[in-house]
């Protein structure tokens, strides 16, 4: 029943959720889910140029997404717009020059739809060396900077003072950012990438008691949701990609069931009596 | 613990510029281990300005800010909310910026009578029990510098007494020193080496028996009854202007006020003419 491209779908699929799981975690406590789709619109761009140039597509993408990281970080030291407007400015300006790039290539014939929504199933055994080691390395430099990069997430000016180098964190996060969208466009395609980011870390939340549990737990469900959503899409003919999404939608949407929150907070008892103590108003 | 000589952190003529205007300008002074230092001023003063100075969150646009060498600092600041998505335990926060073990971690937050709370969530806090949290993570760290603003917002009157003699056990047992930002005078003043009185300048500075004994302080003491805010409506000599220059008592507008343009006076000496604009901070 597993046929080859099928395993290597799910061993692809397994190695982005472990990485989009703990940097997603930093995505949703720094509100940043309009910066991933930025990210992820404007690695269309990167495609187009990787066609236009020859060069290799997850390099290209890295490439103009580290510059669209660097241009937000320009532009919002200098320019009188507010954030969401830069962003948005960035993002679909990026997107419409992609495909103005890509129309004017009439000798390339590409599957857009391939790169928009993802082609998992047709991941090589490349593929799968670029995820693993490139989600390797991610993994490690965020570990590395873990400390500082919380740090400045919780209170920016108080991770300064207390010597963290919170700049050249926020700076290697956007890097980080930039090679996860570009080594996880082929699994859930550039329209998606946001959602493998954000939802296991949401889904996450409800059980964790501490940001690195959070990290861990994003990654397993990011992970659950593509077994559950390759066979879901085995099953019911559905395209891979979206199906993966739904599937982490549907985890999230568990974690929301009053009984299993519920019995996510009876496991933290102590804290549970803390928090009436601190707030006052629980039932 | 005995510590070099030289001063923690030292501000010599510092000044921020934002957008068209001096933030706080002219400020000099410098802490020593062992030494509380207050600031105090209205609001829009400069006195979180000034602290992110000695800090470093803020580069100078002029003067000098040396810190010493390896300079260890644990920094209170006046606001930090932590985002409801965010898990994070107060035992979780007390490591935020470095390994603290679990006994100092517990000593610190017995020190502050949080320690019941170490598995609470810190968005679950009420603000005056983040305040006590906030303490305790800046002790743990033991650190040589400790810079608290306004520590003891959200906390009740005996519990701020409580504080503040805490920050001063604090002092005498790891010998730190510490820049305390407070509006509040009053309390701080037995707990206090020096204070420096800032209104985008530094006003006037002194040891608080010094600052105690002078008329203007008992002036000062004497109106805050009829407004709480009336600590702060001792008189200047000269006057902030809407655009940032300065009118002075003898009628003369300069650009700015330093010490040496002649128009202050010695020390916390103030006379005359009160403090009419304030600048719109």
């Amino acid at each position: 029943m597993l046929d080859d491209f099928f395993t290597r779908a799910i061993i692809a699929g397994i190695g982005v959720a472990l990485v989009a799981g703990p940097l997603g975690c930093f995505i949703v406590w720094r509100r940043l889910a309009y910066f991933g789709d930025t990210l992820s619109h404007a690695a269309l761009l990167g495609v187009a140029l990787a066609f236009l140039f020859e060069v290799n597509i997850t390099l290209a993408v890295f490439c103009v997404s580290a510059c669209v990281s660097i241009a937000l970080l320009l532009l919002q030291k200098r320019a009188t717009l507010s954030a969401d407007a830069l962003l948005g400015l960035l993002a679909h300006s990026a997107l419409a020059l992609g495909l103005v790039v890509l129309a004017f290539m009439t000798w390339v014939r590409m599957d857009l739809m391939g790169f928009l929504f993802g082609d998992i199933l047709a991941v090589s055994k490349t593929d799968i060396a670029v995820i693993w080691l490139g989600g390797a390395l991610v993994l490690a430099v965020l570990a590395a900077i873990w400390r500082p990069l919380f740090a400045a997430t919780v209170n920016r000016e108080l991770a300064e003072a207390e010597g963290m180098n919170p700049d050249r964190a926020n700076i290697v996060f956007m890097l980080l950012m930039a090679a996860v969208i570009a080594i996880s466009m082929k699994i859930v395609g550039v329209l998606l990438i946001t959602a493998m980011l954000i939802i296991p870390a949401a889904a996450a939340r409800r059980f964790a008691s501490g940001p690195e549990q959070m990290a861990i737990l994003a990654a397993v469900i990011g992970a659950v949701a593509v077994v559950g959503g390759l066979f879901g899409s085995l099953e019911w003919d559905t395209p891979a990609g979206p199906s993966i999404v739904v599937a982490a939608l549907g985890l999230f949407s568990l974690s929301l069931l009053p009984a299993i929150s519920r019995n996510a907070q009876t496991s933290d008892g102590p804290a549970k009596i803390a928090d009436n103590r601190g707030k006052g108003n629980r039932p | 613990m005995l510590k070099k000589s030289a001063a923690l952190v030292t501000l010599g003529d510092a000044g921020i510029h934002r957008s068209g205007r001096w933030l706080v300008r002219g400020v000099t002074f410098a802490i020593d281990a062992g030494e509380i230092v207050t600031l105090i001023g209205p609001n829009g003063s400069g006195k979180s300005t000034t602290a992110k100075m000695a800090l470093g969150i803020l580069p100078p646009d002029e003067g000098s800010v040396l810190r010493r060498p390896g300079l260890k600092v644990s920094y209170v600041p006046q606001k930090l909310a932590v985002d409801w998505t965010m898990p994070l335990t107060v035992s979780r926060f007390m490591r935020l910026t470095g390994e603290v073990g679990k006994g100092e971690a517990e000593a610190a937050m017995a020190s502050t009578g949080v320690v019941q709370l170490a598995n609470a969530e810190v968005r679950n806090l009420s603000g005056g029990e983040f305040q006590r949290v906030m303490l305790a993570r800046a002790i743990a760290r033991k650190p040589d510098l400790l810079v608290l603003d306004e520590p003891v917002q959200g906390v009740d009157f005996s519990g701020e007494v409580a504080l503040y003699d805490l920050i001063r056990r604090i002092r005498d047992e790891i010998h730190c020193g510490i820049l305390l930002i407070s509006h509040d005078l009053h309390v701080v003043m037995a707990a206090t080496d020096r204070v420096i009185c800032l209104n985008g300048h530094v006003c006037c500075s002194g040891t608080p028996t010094k600052v105690a004994s002078s008329p203007e302080y008992k002036a000062l003491f004497g109106a805050r009854a009829a407004s709480t805010l009336a600590v702060y409506e001792h008189h200047h000599d000269h006057t902030h202007l809407a655009d940032g220059r300065v009118e002075h008592s003898d009628g003369t507008i300069t650009d700015h006020c330093h010490p040496e343009d002649g128009h202050h006076h010695e020390d916390h000496h103030h006379d005359g003419h009160s403090h009419g604009g304030r600048r719109d901070a």
